[in-house]
């Protein structure tokens, strides 16, 4: 009806919807190529990802062992220093990143499976359903989740991987359905959606194959902010002591560094690394994030 | 003579090159003059009229020069643009339903606006007053929030603030693609009073609806590929159309006159599609849908008047 | 206006039922018999209060009645402000524990909140002015909110309190005085405040810039901001409209943020030391003393709600959309 609004006779609308698609995914990767942020942020995360999931062949298996001489700063051979009990900091910090990874995965991925189909369903189903899931993803939004989780795993004895990124998936989810539903919502009355639907198509299978591909990109940034979430979360509840059992992690690094009067003793090179660990992965993550919004949405290109 | 734009090209930087949205384009707006600029999407219809008054981040001024009552109009410069926008030239934009701010009472926002156009609200208060009187709103609507009006008192909210004060031109951008038949009637009804009042000078009324402008405009231009096809009094844009294409745009009407159907406008009668604006064809650019192309039809054919008051650019014309 | 409210606070009462019904199953679905155990181990010394502790917990879990009962029963006594009594500091009531770190906790909270949610607001705003700004600002927010607050708490509490010595590195004050209403006193509890204090407002802050920064770059493509762009109006006005504008859905997001930045005073509370909930659970974790640590639960759980609230009527106040949707404008 009206003039497109971007660059008049740009589209030739004639065209098969192949060649634009193409065309668009080649632009979203000319801009990708060009952003830094995205540059930066995927570097620096792929960076630590290879140092957690190669470095600890490398290592010995227990980077909790009693190695080498006591409260040793940084030099050639422990490389991040000693604890107070001569553990080598740098075992620690390289199994601490893998934990770190696996978590955010896990955790991450276990809220993003909830809040995805919450989202889906309640977007595309509406009316009552649409009411409950939405009450339920309210609820969940306002309690206060840390705590929540911090008294749901005091009363485990046996504490793993496992059960934290459970909880944490468990209790991080209702935003991220939020913003899945709402998207949803503008997808669910599009024509091509109307379609499957008329020709009776199962519900799961119209959002697999017609609403959850076309924000997909939408959907990925969901993702890295869950995971980023899900770090820090678990760090938090391993710096209480509430981490897996046995564990080796950066908050659990830091919790022992404090326990054992690091700052006390000026042994900064106890708690610098593993938050600094914490910090670079999860910041990196949002820069990445702000780098693939301006890659998927043209608006932001301009600044 | 209200307006005169000379060989205007605006073009749109994209990735893939510029997009030639407005290339060359020439026409001259009288006092008093309504001008229809019908044509398709894309045809750069919309872009001339915001070129008019404010080029957004990707267009670019590429060559050509506007004229406003005998002084230079320097839209590629943003800041000396300032002092003619809203006092000489003014906008009723696309998106009138959001284009108020949803936070403010309108009173508040337009005595903030004139504020900071060093007008003093309260000289203008009794005029405005008059003005929302005359598209049938009381006062009261000024010490409402945005979310209180409907659709079309919102339209006419933005129509009176657009000319409030009395700008020369008004550019008008498909003000009615939103809004039901009747209400259609009575803002078209409502700009053609303003002209009569003085209010505006001259006005370029933006539309995909070519019997809705037939009712109420002077003139009528036709704009396809980025080029001026035709432009003539309404009368005979509608009756005698001599550029091809007006004739098949005209053709494909249900009836003529007629404001029966939204869709009167919209052109599913001509087979083909224009041609993308990246890399334009050389020749005019109609050729490649035209019945009656022929070889030299790879030349451009210029603009010409081929009678008083009527421009035409086609070699079957000359 | 009180549909809105009221949907509002069915939202909150429902909430509040979940979090006690989760509250009272914890214990009683937990693997294992979480209550026994706990009393086994608890920090008890003397064999009478052991006794005693043993019977008002029997009596209390009622563990030979229905499960409904019990839930009953739960919710009888939590109406009766009753939490049971603390295993660490036999024979004081849960309650009373928790309202003697309650104040602490809010000192920290409610200033780092309001302080990085308005200095935050104007950073980001600042930053979307220009590409350099922004290209500044950004990626210091990004850092900041990446930051775990125990990290910042530690490096802060190292360069400032141990290296430097300007602040108390632990408590809430001084072992040396009493707590007594005289400027020494003040003084001293303000200087073990302030790196506690700065630690949570860093990190809040880069969230509200980051935020702030992309409502207003969204509010500044609005169609009422290119109006008034076409319309001549200064840059200076379109800003104004634009931050007020953004500020609304920043409100909300004080809302959404509450649960994290909550977290957040614990952890670092538990760097200091400081006297408030944060500790408290640390040293209920370290006691294994379930019951205040579910009362702290409830507590945490009920303060969330009465803030909630509170910035559900300020956004009513703020926003005339909702005002006006509320007296029944026509739209």
């Amino acid at each position: 009806m009206t003039d497109v609004a971007g660059a008049p006779g740009t589209t030739d609308r004639a065209d098969a919807p192949e060649p634009a698609g193409e065309r668009r995914g080649s632009e979203a990767l000319h801009f990708a190529r060009r952003n830094p942020k995205l540059l930066i942020g995927s570097g620096i995360v792929l960076a630590f990802m290879l140092l957690g999931f190669i470095g600890p062949f490398f290592l010995s298996d227990n980077p909790n062992e009693y190695v080498g001489p006591q409260t040793q700063p940084p030099n050639g051979e422990y490389w991040f220093g000693t604890t107070t009990f001569g553990q080598d900091i740098w075992a620690q910090f390289v199994y601490g990143v893998r934990s770190t990874f696996v978590i955010g995965l896990f955790g991450g991925g276990v809220a993003f499976l909830i809040g995805m189909t919450v989202g889906f369903v309640a977007g595309y189903k509406g009316g009552i359903v649409d009411d409950i899931l939405n009450m339920l993803t309210n609820v969940v939004l306002v309690l206060p989740a840390m705590v929540v989780l911090i008294v749901a795993i005091a009363y485990l004895d046996v504490r793993g991987l496992f059960t934290q990124g459970m909880f944490i998936g468990l209790s991080a989810w209702p935003w991220a359905a939020r913003a899945v539903r709402s998207q949803t919502l503008s997808l669910a009355t599009r024509d091509y959606v109307d379609l499957a639907r008329l020709s009776g198509r199962r519900t799961w299978r119209i959002i697999t194959t017609e609403v959850a591909p076309n924000m997909s990109s939408y959907l990925v940034m969901s993702f890295i902010l869950l995971f980023g979430g899900a770090v820090l979360t678990a760090a938090g509840l391993d710096f209480i002591g509430l981490g897996p059992s046995n564990g080796v992690s950066l908050g659990a690094m830091l919790q022992s560094a404090v326990n054992w009067s690091a700052l006390q003793l000026g042994m900064w090179w106890w708690f610098v690394p593993p938050g600094l660990g914490i910090t670079a992965i999860v910041g990196a993550l949002y820069v990445l994030n702000v780098g693939l919004d301006e890659v998927f949405n043209p608006k932001l290109r301009e600044l | 003579m209200t307006l005169r734009v000379n060989d205007l090209k605006v073009y749109y930087q994209t990735l893939r090159g510029d997009v030639h949205a407005l290339d060359g384009v020439t026409f001259d707006l009288a006092d008093g003059e309504i001008m229809g600029l019908a044509g398709e999407s894309g045809c750069g219809k919309s872009t001339l009229g915001k070129s008019l008054i404010r080029l957004d981040s990707r267009m670019r001024h590429v060559g050509g020069t506007i004229e406003l009552d005998d002084k230079d109009v320097p839209i590629a410069d943003d800041d000396a643009m300032v002092p003619l926008r809203y006092n000489e030239i003014s906008l009723i934009p696309q998106y009138a339903m959001s284009a108020l701010n949803p936070t403010r009472k309108i009173g508040k926002m337009i005595n903030e606006l004139l504020r900071a156009r060093g007008v003093r609200p309260a000289d203008v208060t009794d005029e405005l007053h008059r003005r929302l009187e005359l598209v049938g709103l009381e006062p009261k609507v000024l010490n409402m929030f945005p979310i209180e009006l409907s659709g079309g008192m919102k339209q006419r909210v933005v129509m009176v603030i657009s000319t409030l004060l009395n700008p020369s031109l008004l550019i008008a951008d498909e003000v009615t693609s939103a809004l039901d038949v009747s209400t259609q009637r009575s803002v078209a009804e409502s700009m053609v009073e303003f002209r009569d009042r003085g209010y505006i000078k001259s006005m370029i009324f933006v539309t995909h609806d070519i019997s809705l402008v037939y009712q109420m405009a002077d003139t009528i231009m036709v704009m396809y590929a980025g080029h001026v096809a035709e432009k003539a009094s309404a009368s005979t844009i509608i009756n005698e159309p001599k550029h091809p294409y007006t004739q098949m745009l005209i053709g494909a009407l249900p009836e003529v006159g007629s404001t029966s159907t939204a869709q009167g406008g919209r052109l599913e009668g001509i087979p083909g599609t224009p041609p993308g604006l990246l890399n334009p064809p050389t020749g005019c650019r109609f050729k490649d849908r035209c019945p009656m192309a022929f070889s030299k039809c790879s030349e451009q054919p210029p603009l010409v008047e081929i009678e008083p008051g009527h421009w035409a650019a086609c070699w079957k014309t000359g | 206006m009180w549909r809105y409210i009221g949907r509002k606070l069915f939202i909150y009462l429902l909430t509040f039922i979940v979090a006690v019904t989760i509250n009272w199953m914890i214990p009683r679905f937990m693997p294992g018999d979480p209550v026994r155990n706990m009393l086994s181990r608890a920090a008890i010394n003397d064999p009478e209060a052991m006794a005693s502790m043993t019977a008002y917990y029997e009596d209390l879990f009622g563990l030979d009645e229905p499960l409904y009962q019990q839930y009953l029963n739960f919710w009888v006594s939590l109406f009766q402000g009753d939490l049971g009594i603390s295993v660490m500091r036999y024979p004081e009531p849960v309650t009373d524990v928790i309202m003697g770190s309650v104040p602490y906790t809010l000192g920290l909270l409610l200033p780092a909140i309001l302080l990085s949610w308005i200095v935050g607001n104007r950073f980001g705003a600042f930053a979307a002015r220009s590409k350099a700004l922004d290209n500044t600002v950004l990626p210091v927010g990004y850092v900041l909110t990446a930051t775990p607050y125990m990290w910042i708490a530690l490096l802060l509490s190292y360069t400032l309190g141990i290296v430097a010595g300007i602040f108390p590195t632990a408590g809430g004050f001084s072992y040396s005085l009493r707590p007594e209403f005289s400027w020494v006193f003040i003084y001293d509890l303000i200087s073990h405040w302030f790196l506690p204090f700065l630690s949570m407002f860093l990190v809040a802050l880069g969230g509200w810039a980051i935020g702030m920064r992309n409502m207003i770059i969204y509010e500044l493509e609005a169609d009422y901001s290119n109006y008034l762009q076409a319309l001549g109006a200064p840059r200076r006005l379109i800003r104004r409209y634009a931050f007020r504008n953004a500020m609304l859905p920043q409100i909300t997001g004080l809302a959404v943020q509450l649960g994290t930045i909550i977290a957040g005073s614990l952890l670092t509370e538990v760097v200091f030391n400081y006297p408030g909930l944060g500790t408290l659970i640390l040293d209920s974790l370290e006691n294994r003393d379930f019951f205040l640590l579910q009362g702290i639960l409830l507590f945490v759980v009920i303060g969330v709600l009465i803030a909630n609230f509170i910035i559900d009527i300020i956004y009513v106040l703020v926003d005339p959309r909702t005002r006006v949707q509320m007296t029944g404008g026509s739209s």
